[in-house]
């Protein structure tokens, strides 16, 4: 199968951009058939963003609307930024998957559905009264009806697969299709299936026929007209790969540790969307990195400030209910001023919530989440690959500044993916910070000691002196501590020192963060859209449609939620109006509100899933005209 | 090189005030401690005690060694993390029977599970103390307390029980009247590889005074304490005249003239299976029937950060870590 004899009669149609939606029961594999698809895209150089969704039941009912999984990815021929409004085009595995997602099509979009799911237990169990197939009720869109199911085990009959198995392969028919239709090159598709099904031969025969009757369906069928072809993005010269959050995230951790010259160590209790981080670094002992899938959440945090304690660079992954769990070992790890990170990729909440949905409503638990004044940096990415820096910017924030630091990311970055132009170690920056090694004081006789309170004039870090070391023997608490000598002290103006000396080191760091910088090209703008996290992308394709119908908008994006960029309070005051998008109900507008005195809008979505550009495009308009 | 230089007790002794009430079963301990570490010929850098909340815990403030004085029930979770990332340290666990068996009791059963090495020193005095009086999971039932005016109905723990059914590896028991035996205790406890749990008997004398005379008190001793020695047959009373045979795996006590020496169980710590150790421990209900002292069970098991080690060590064998590799695995393509 090469590209020359599959090429289609008609040449392809160019298209700029394509958003595809694969959709299907959870049993149906599309977030595979989607992982594969965006693969192949990357790695041909389109720009791309993807966005899956599935349900958090492991075998939701089967057929049910509850059941349907989806996988949708936007690729382009420029520079994009999120996973695309609508699709245009919706790949439908049975009736659930087309009740649930057809409303999200564009007018006129095309529709490729696999009509042997399309019987009547399947349309009932989707809530159908006849089957939208045929009662024309799909008339506006562009309909590919495909015995996909028949096809599949046609083409699997000689692979000795038992039927049952057959079918399931269907999804490669489909991924098979798609790949003629958007003219994608068909080495790296072909030796996945060669390498993933190595082990089982009838599997690997199955899939692999299925895909290549998927792709001949496409080119001798005479249903399509042409094929589609979506050029390579002209993006920033450089070597590039396709990342989720997740893995950036993972792989940032490994940085972070070398590049601070530490023992990286994970402790992390299984949680959505988070689990895959822990999975990820499971695999890397080779970097030295430990991991302990710990009993619980609240041990995990322990066993993180225990190493970070015997001077490794201690980290807990986990989501909301998580943090929960841990925010007195956090309130610990504030009092004795030990560095280490708590990453909380965020999910719908309250409570168990939404796990495979993504929101951003733990900005306040981040901030205040901690009883007592205990004050946490808070690093929030705001794209896939943005969770590799966010986390290297997380570490070398809580190693200067001796602190636990607060990483945020949300379902939507975790598991989304975008084309990466990845960094070599030696872009990376030097965050190493020495241990303390020797005595920094005397006793009233002038017998040397060790002082472990006595704070960096600069950053107001205590020094860092692990177990093993001779001579700096000390204790750490939660009670609190005498200022330099960390001896337990109840007196309250040490107290009350002590309270400060914590709150002043955190809002310190705001000398040493970036300012925020303002996208405001022509610098006219009236209003200013200031966002934080995941929203990055859809403010920034809403800004540039504004633009494109000729109107002004600025946009600054937080990367650092606590403490702020010391500039955020003037950039503000500088715009009569402005608005602040986030997927909670006003938390990030509630904070500058507080802080500046400004008069911010909120604009709130939570439905568990990403703004689209065209939300806040329409917000924009409405304020910028209002 | 330099000479080897012999420490004492002061040099473990760190300089701050000892604030446990006078008379408290903890400064007995602490003493033991204190003593042994240098006769041991540890050394007090490589030290570290971790405890969590309660009036044993404030023990890592008068060590001059590495301490954590951590959060409520949590200690075993920070242990494990400093025995996990660093296998050189000697990693001690201080904690009462609230911490440990309460609120704690989850992270008490896995480190103990996973076999870390820590030497886990847990102070029962079945009670709360510092929060001035509650019941504890090893206060007997029908005790009064402040949250228990009509009499506790809770059923107890019995700490070594517990310890025994999660299949820990070296199960021990003393008691704060007898410095001889906690520091035995405790030195076979720290040589042992792995999780050791030593439950201490100790005297809380304002919330929960004489709790243990019953069986500790030097007069009643002979006839209450069962001394349990490898090896031999578990007999004690003035003479040795009453015993321990183990029946349908269920361990009594009887005369020894009356079955004959034959017929008493011979100990032996070493045994894998822990049921012969589990009878054992089910032979008092509380501090109120003839109650094994000891070690019940020092058994060999892997130790969790030698197997997590052993794991780092054969990747680190199979390859060198190089991140520029990492991030450029896959699929990557050039822009130009
Ligand atoms: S309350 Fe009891 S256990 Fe606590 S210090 Fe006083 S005597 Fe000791």
């Amino acid at each position: 199968m090469t590209a020359e004899t599959t090429s289609p009669v008609q040449p392809p149609e160019t298209l700029e951009r394509v958003v595809i939606r694969f959709a299907g029961d959870s049993g149906d594999g599309m977030q595979l058939v989607g992982d594969r698809f965006t693969d192949v895209s990357a790695a041909f150089g389109n720009d791309l963003a993807t966005l899956p969704n599935y349900p958090a039941e492991i075998r939701a009912p089967a057929g049910t609307i509850a059941g349907v999984s989806s996988f949708q990815v936007h690729i382009a021929g420029r520079d994009i930024v999120t996973p695309g409004d609508a699709p245009n085009l919706l790949v439908a595995m049975n009736p659930a998957a087309l009740k649930a997602n057809i409303g999200d099509l564009i007018p006129g979009g095309a529709i490729i559905a696999n009509t042997d799911a399309f019987e009547p237990r399947n349309l009932e169990k989707a809530g159908y009264l006849g089957n939208p197939l045929e009662d024309g009720s799909l008339s506006s869109y562009r309909l590919y009806a495909i015995p996909m199911t028949t096809l599949t085990l046609e083409a699997a009959k000689d692979t000795g697969a038992k039927p049952r198995d057959a079918e399931r392969s269907k999804n490669f028919f489909a991924l098979g299709l798609i790949a003629w239709m958007y003219t994608r090159p068909l080495e790296s598709i072909l030796a996945w299936i060669d390498e993933r099904f190595a082990k089982n031969k009838i599997v690997h025969d199955a899939n692999l026929a299925a895909f290549k009757a998927g792709y001949h369906f496409g080119e001798t069928a005479e249903i399509f007209e042409h094929a589609y072809a979506v050029p390579a993005a002209k993006l920033e010269p450089g070597r590039y790969r396709n990342i989720t959050g997740n893995v950036a995230t993972a792989y940032g951790l490994i940085a972070a540790a070398q590049q601070a010259k530490l023992p990286l160590f994970l402790a992390s209790y299984p949680i959505t969307p988070a689990s895959d981080i822990l999975h990820e670094l499971s695999k890397h002992k080779k970097f030295g990195v430990r991991t302990v899938q710990a009993e619980d959440e609240i041990a995990a945090a322990g066993m993180a400030i225990g190493a970070s304690y015997a001077g490794h660079l201690g980290v807990t992954t986990t989501s909301g209910p998580g943090v929960d769990l841990k925010s007195e070992s956090m309130g610990l790890a504030v009092s004795i001023e030990l560095p280490m990170l708590l990453i909380d990729v965020q999910r719908g909440g309250p409570s168990t919530g939404l796990p495979t949905k993504t929101e951003q409503a733990d900005l306040m638990l981040a901030m205040y989440g901690r009883h007592g004044e205990a004050p946490m940096p808070i690093v929030a990415a705001y794209s896939p690959s943005n969770c590799f820096d966010a986390v290297i910017e997380g570490a070398r924030i809580a190693l200067k500044y001796q602190t636990p630091v607060m990483i945020l990311t949300d379902g939507y970055l975790a598991n989304g993916s975008e084309p990466w132009r990845y960094p070599t170690s030696a872009e990376l920056p030097d965050i190493s910070v020495p241990f303390q090694t020797e005595t920094n004081g005397e006793h009233p006789d002038g017998t040397p000691r060790y002082l472990p309170y006595l704070r960096d004039p600069e950053t107001l870090a205590r020094p860092w002196a692990i177990p093993g070391t001779p001579g700096l023997m000390h204790r750490v608490g939660g009670i609190e501590k005498q200022d330099v000598t960390g001896n337990v002290n109840y007196e309250p103006a040490n107290h009350e020192l002590m309270m400060h000396l914590r709150a002043d080191k955190i809002a310190g760091i705001a000398a040493d963060i970036p300012l925020v910088e303002v996208d405001d090209p022509s610098g006219e703008a009236e209003l200013l859209v200031l966002g934080w996290g995941s929203t990055w992308g859809a403010i920034q394709a809403a800004a540039r449609r504004v633009r494109e119908g000729g109107a002004k908008v600025a946009h600054a994006h937080l990367m650092h939620l606590n403490p702020f960029p010391s500039n955020l309070g003037d950039v503000l005051r500088r715009y009569p109006k402005v608005l602040v998008p986030e997927m909670n109900l006003g938390q990030l507008s509630r904070l500058v509100r507080a802080e500046y005195l400004v008069d911010a809008q909120s604009l709130t979505k939570v439905q568990g899933l990403p703004f689209r550009a065209a939300e806040l495009e329409a917000k924009m308009l409405e304020m910028i005209n209002g | 090189m330099a000479e080897p230089v012999t420490l004492s007790r002061k040099d473990f002794s760190s300089d701050q005030e000892v604030r446990w009430c006078p008379g408290c079963g903890d400064y007995s301990v602490l003493t033991a401690v204190q003593l042994l570490l240098p006769e041991m010929g540890l050394r007090p850098e490589n030290q570290v005690f971790v405890s969590g909340i309660g009036c044993s815990s404030r023990f890592p403030y008068y060590m001059n060694t590495y301490g954590v004085h951590s959060i409520h029930g949590r200690a075993p979770a920070f242990a494990t993390g400093i025995a996990t990332a660093r296998p050189d340290l000697d990693v001690w666990v201080i904690t009462g029977d609230g911490d440990s068996l309460s609120i704690g009791g989850n992270h008490t059963i896995h480190a103990l599970r996973r076999n870390v090495n820590l030497t886990i020193l847990m102070f029962n005095n079945q009670i709360y103390g510092l929060t001035k009086g509650q019941y504890s999971p090893t206060s007997e039932v029908g005790k009064v307390t402040k949250s228990t005016p009509f009499g506790s109905v809770d059923h107890p723990f019995n700490p070594i029980s517990v310890a025994l059914g999660v299949e820990a590896s070296f199960v021990a028991r003393t008691h704060d009247m007898d410095r001889k035996h906690m520091m035995e205790t405790f030195r076979r406890a720290h040589d042992h590889q792995g999780a050791a749990f030593v439950e201490i008997y100790q005297n809380c004398n304002v919330f929960n005074d004489g709790a243990f005379d019953g069986i500790v008190a030097k007069d009643q001793r002979a006839e209450m304490l069962i001394n349990l020695r490898h090896g031999e047959p578990i007999v004690f009373g003035d003479e040795g005249q009453h015993g321990v045979i183990i029946e349908d795996g269920e361990a009594r006590i009887v005369e020894v003239a009356s079955v004959g020496l034959d017929r008493i169980a011979v100990h032996d710590e070493h045994r894998v299976d822990p049921s012969f150790a589990f009878a054992l421990s089910r032979l008092s209900w509380g501090p109120v029937m003839p109650t094994p002292i000891g070690i019940f069970r020092d058994v060999e098991r892997p130790v969790y950060e030698h197997e997590v080690a052993r794991q780092l060590a054969a990747a680190q064998e199979s390859g060198v870590a190089d991140l520029d590799a990492l991030l450029g695995a896959g699929n990557t393509w050039d822009v130009v």
